[in-house]
């Protein structure tokens, strides 16, 4: 990152999300880096930005593919990684064909020399990253709203070199690992497939047991699982649905109606109020030996360094004494030894001993042995001559706008984001006495704000077709006229997901959590 | 090829240190090299993840054919140079600092190696005379060039003034901050890029302040905890520390440090947790860890009292439904 030229922020506020990492970004800009934005709102992070593309909610794909049209307009595509490396280039081509600068213009909100230059400064760039964060991916499109990057990125070869890659960022700090170590329905760790009869044939022998053929539902699924009525009992670990789902109310009835609700947390969340049994669990970032995985696929070991407080005991404490207590004794193994039971049977952690995570202060995957030195980004194969392994297709893909339209009775645009200084659903960042912090409001432009009679703090009510809340306004100069925002920190005072739409993106089940249509009503006066 | 390109650069420089020869990369600096051959240098406003400022000169060396003495934090080492670290003019400048610093700022908290120094050097910053009266609250804070009082001769004229407690997270105290740079460094280009303090004041009055002297809350400070990572005497604290020291339930030897990794965003950045008591007491980051070069955010330097904010822990047994589950689901 120090050492990009170019650097594209698509989707991400991370001076507010990912503070650390925009330190990166304050030194390539440093070293005369051009930095872009885009985003509806004009974050903290536009306000170091060398331009700003101030794009309307969901138009992401739109703005792709007319960047891609005029970097092929003006002959700026990398001729030679395409012919070396890619698959399907003249079908994309074609696909973004129609997608003229003015095109460009009146879909997405943004000014066709904005996009002019993002196009021509990006693919003349020799080093370039293209970040984004839930921007992107918190759509009913989201698989698709990713791959119209990747798609720019494959246009001008900025992949798979030191200084230029795709860099998706990730929220929390082992969603990584937890993807990697198979906490998605249809992959083991080092995402292996499961319906693979010889990659399950091998975990089968090693763990002595059969493992179910078919992958399982992901959480969005699950939902609907329960609405159909066939998922009647739920294991919840360290997650909060009766809060951060989308459409909360609907989520809510359904875990009500279940037969049975295990939670597994470090708090009496709400959804742990909701279950049957609890198991309070250790803090494992302090409390508890372990590893967690960033967003660089580094893997780097948490240690204890506080007792769990009452009987709160660590998870995979409680998984195995479950399993015990259920007929099969697998101990309390340490956190080492379950570990290297995983990269015995994941390649790509093969060389990742606790010994090595230690010395180097983490490794990145992948690490196949012992002597490997992890890898500082991917995808340097298709460099070479000849590129190893598949070649890289271009996906066309295909502008929708959000499934939350804007009508007259629903006319301005809701997205929603995080706070410097606070966290998801509050759950870890609601007990710091932040100096700084801006609590439950809806942000509003000064321009709608003097249209609507709306002053700083006044309560208003905000109503989508799923629910109606009350909250305190606040004027925000970074928001355009019709576009409102609210953070999800503070489900006990301003109940957003009440809003928000439970339609989902079916390739990867992220929610549209950044398009909901709202309107935006003064209360009326209090009478007598 | 999945590493960064080096570039290979055979040459090296050649200079003497104290008489020793040595050979250092092109741009080493005179610090780096007296590190490289163990010679050790005192510094205070230098630190390997900040530039250079070189305002606090303790670090000065003698270099032959030089008139003054130089910096050995930012003069880069030249090919023949004669350094030496430890002659009569060195040691004089060094203790005279220590003496400035000493009799004009409380340096009760500073890293310990101030004090080994004020030994090392015959340091006496007692000779100046007694303290001078610390000023009003807010009144360093408004001094303009050249309105500062009359100096007395029979007191030794000091930075002294009340602590600043104007926020949950940070106290500021003034009184102990020799001026080093470092946190302004950390706020603003160095790390941070917030750059919601400076020095303001020229001379005697200068002093590091927020813009038109605010709050901290009320200015551009984001409370990310770094200016206070790097402040090497104690005039920045965290409010936690500062409860615990005012309390006197500040017990280093009882504290340890525990490496682990950051429980909020995907970044990866390694916390130092300072635990006492079994609580969080204090985090820093190492500056050797190339994610971070030490400096973290609001989150994760501040937001761990979730893990200690216990109130009345539930007592119910995990075993009793362990043992809950052994048993046949009744029919």
């Amino acid at each position: 990152m120090d050492d990009a030229e170019v650097v594209i922020l698509w989707g991400s506020n991370a001076r507010a999300a990912h503070p650390i990492f925009f330190h990166r970004i304050i030194r390539a800009v440093r070293r005369g880096a051009t930095l872009f934005c885009v985003d509806p709102r004009r974050s903290e992070s536009s306000e170091w930005a060398d331009l700003w593309l101030g794009i309307d909610v969901g138009s992401d794909i739109a703005l792709s593919n007319a960047v891609a049209r005029e970097i092929l307009a003006n002959g700026l595509e990398n001729r030679e990684f395409i012919e070396r490396a890619t698959l399907h280039f003249g079908e994309y081509a074609q696909s973004v064909e129609e997608w003229t600068l003015e095109r460009g213009e009146e879909v997405t909100g943004v000014p066709a020399a904005a996009i002019r230059s993002l196009a021509h400064t990006y693919a003349k760039a020799d080093r370039a990253q293209l970040c984004w964060t839930l921007g992107i991916t918190e759509h009913h499109n989201a698989t698709d709203n990713v791959l119209a990057l990747i798609n720019l990125a494959l246009l001008c070869g900025h992949v798979g070199r030191y200084g230029s890659g795709l860099v998706p960022l990730r929220g929390q700090n082992n969603v990584q690992g937890g993807g990697d170590m198979g906490a998605i329905p249809n992959k083991f760790p080092g995402f292996q497939d499961v319906e693979s009869d010889e990659i399950r044939g091998r975990f089968e022998a090693a763990w002595k047991a059969s493992v179910p053929p078919r992958k399982g539902l992901h959480l969005t699924q699950m939902f609907e699982a329960m609405e159909e009525g066939h998922l009647r009992g739920l294991y919840v670990i360290g997650e909060n649905p009766a809060e951060s789902e989308a459409d909360v109310n609907r989520a809510r009835g359904l875990l009500e109606g279940l037969d049975f609700i295990v939670a597994q947390d470090i708090f009496l969340t709400r959804t742990a109020q909701m279950a049957d049994v609890v198991f309070p669990a250790a803090a494992d970032w302090c409390e508890a030996e372990g590893t967690v995985t960033s967003s660089e696929r580094r893997v780097q070991r948490v240690r204890p360094a506080l007792r769990p407080p009452g009987e709160a005991r660590t998870d995979s404490h409680i998984i195995c004494s479950l399993a015990t207590a259920m007929g099969h004794d697998w101990g309390l193994p340490a956190a080492e030894e379950v570990w290297d039971e995983m990269r015995s049977l994941s390649p790509m952690h093969g060389g990742m001993s606790y010994r090595r995570l230690e010395e180097n202060g983490g490794l990145q995957w992948p690490c196949y042995d012992e002597d490997h030195p992890g890898e500082l980004f991917l995808h340097s194969r298709l460099w070479a001559d000849p590129p190893g392994g598949p070649l890289a297709p271009f996906t066309p893909v295909e502008w929708v706008p959000p499934v939350d339209r804007l009508t007259e009775d629903y006319p301005v645009r809701l997205t929603t984001g995080r706070h410097l200084d606070s966290y998801n659903t509050g759950v870890q960042s609601g007990s710091l006495k932040s100096p700084i912090r801006i609590g439950g409001t809806i942000d509003i432009s000064p321009e709608d704000c003097s249209e609507w009679g709306v002053s700083e703090g006044e309560e208003v009510r905000v109503t989508s077709r799923r629910g109606s809340i009350t909250v305190p306004a606040r004027v925000d100069e970074s928001l355009r006229p019709g576009l409102v925002f609210m953070s999800l920190h503070f489900p006990e005072e301003v109940d957003i997901n009440q809003l928000t739409i439970e339609a989902w993106d079916p390739k990867s089940g992220t929610a549209e959590f950044k398009a909901t249509a709202v309107r935006v009503e003064k209360m009326p006066a209090p009478v007598g | 090829m999945t590493q960064p390109e080096t570039t290979e650069t055979a040459n090296t420089v050649s200079l003497t240190i104290d008489g020793s020869p040595v050979e250092v990369r092109p741009d080493a600096t005179l610090l780096e090299a007296c590190r490289q051959m163990g010679t050790e240098v005192p510094t205070l406003c230098y630190l390997e993840t900040l530039t250079p400022v070189n305002v606090c000169r303790i670090c000065v060396v003698e270099v032959e054919r030089n008139r003054t003495l130089v910096p050995a934090c930012s003069r880069i080492a030249e090919e023949g140079m004669v350094v030496k670290t430890d002659s009569e003019r060195v040691r004089h400048s060094r203790k005279m600092i220590l003496e400035f610093l000493g009799s004009s700022v409380d340096l009760s908290a500073a890293e310990d190696e101030v004090g080994e120094w004020m030994e090392q050097y015959q340091a006496d910053p007692a000779r100046y005379g007694p303290q001078s009266e610390p000023t009003a609250a807010g009144e360093r804070g408004r001094r303009h060039p050249g309105h500062h009082g009359e100096v007395n001769g029979r007191t030794a004229e000091g930075v002294h003034q009340p602590t600043k407690v104007d926020n949950t997270l940070y106290v500021r105290d003034y009184s102990r901050c020799i001026l080093c740079y470092k946190c302004v460094e950390a706020c603003g280009i160095d790390a941070q890029g917030t750059y919601a303090i400076a020095v303001a004041g020229r001379g005697f009055d200068a002093r590091i302040s927020t813009e038109m002297d605010l709050p901290l809350g009320d200015g551009a400070c984001v409370f990310c905890g770094n200016c206070i990572g790097v402040c090497p005497t104690g005039a920045l604290m965290f409010r936690s520390e500062w409860e615990l020291r005012r309390a006197e339930l500040w017990d280093p030897d009882a504290q340890s440090v525990t490496r682990t990794v950051c429980s909020y965003c995907g970044v990866g950045c390694n916390l130092e947790l300072h635990t006492q008591d079994n609580r969080i007491v204090k985090v820093t980051s190492p500056q050797d860890h190339d994610v971070t070069s030490g400096h973290l955010c609001i989150k994760g330097r501040f937001g761990y009292d979730y893990v200690q904010n216990l109130g009345d822990v539930d007592r119910s047994s995990i075993d009793e439904v362990l043992a809950a589950a052994r048993r046949p689901a009744p029919e």
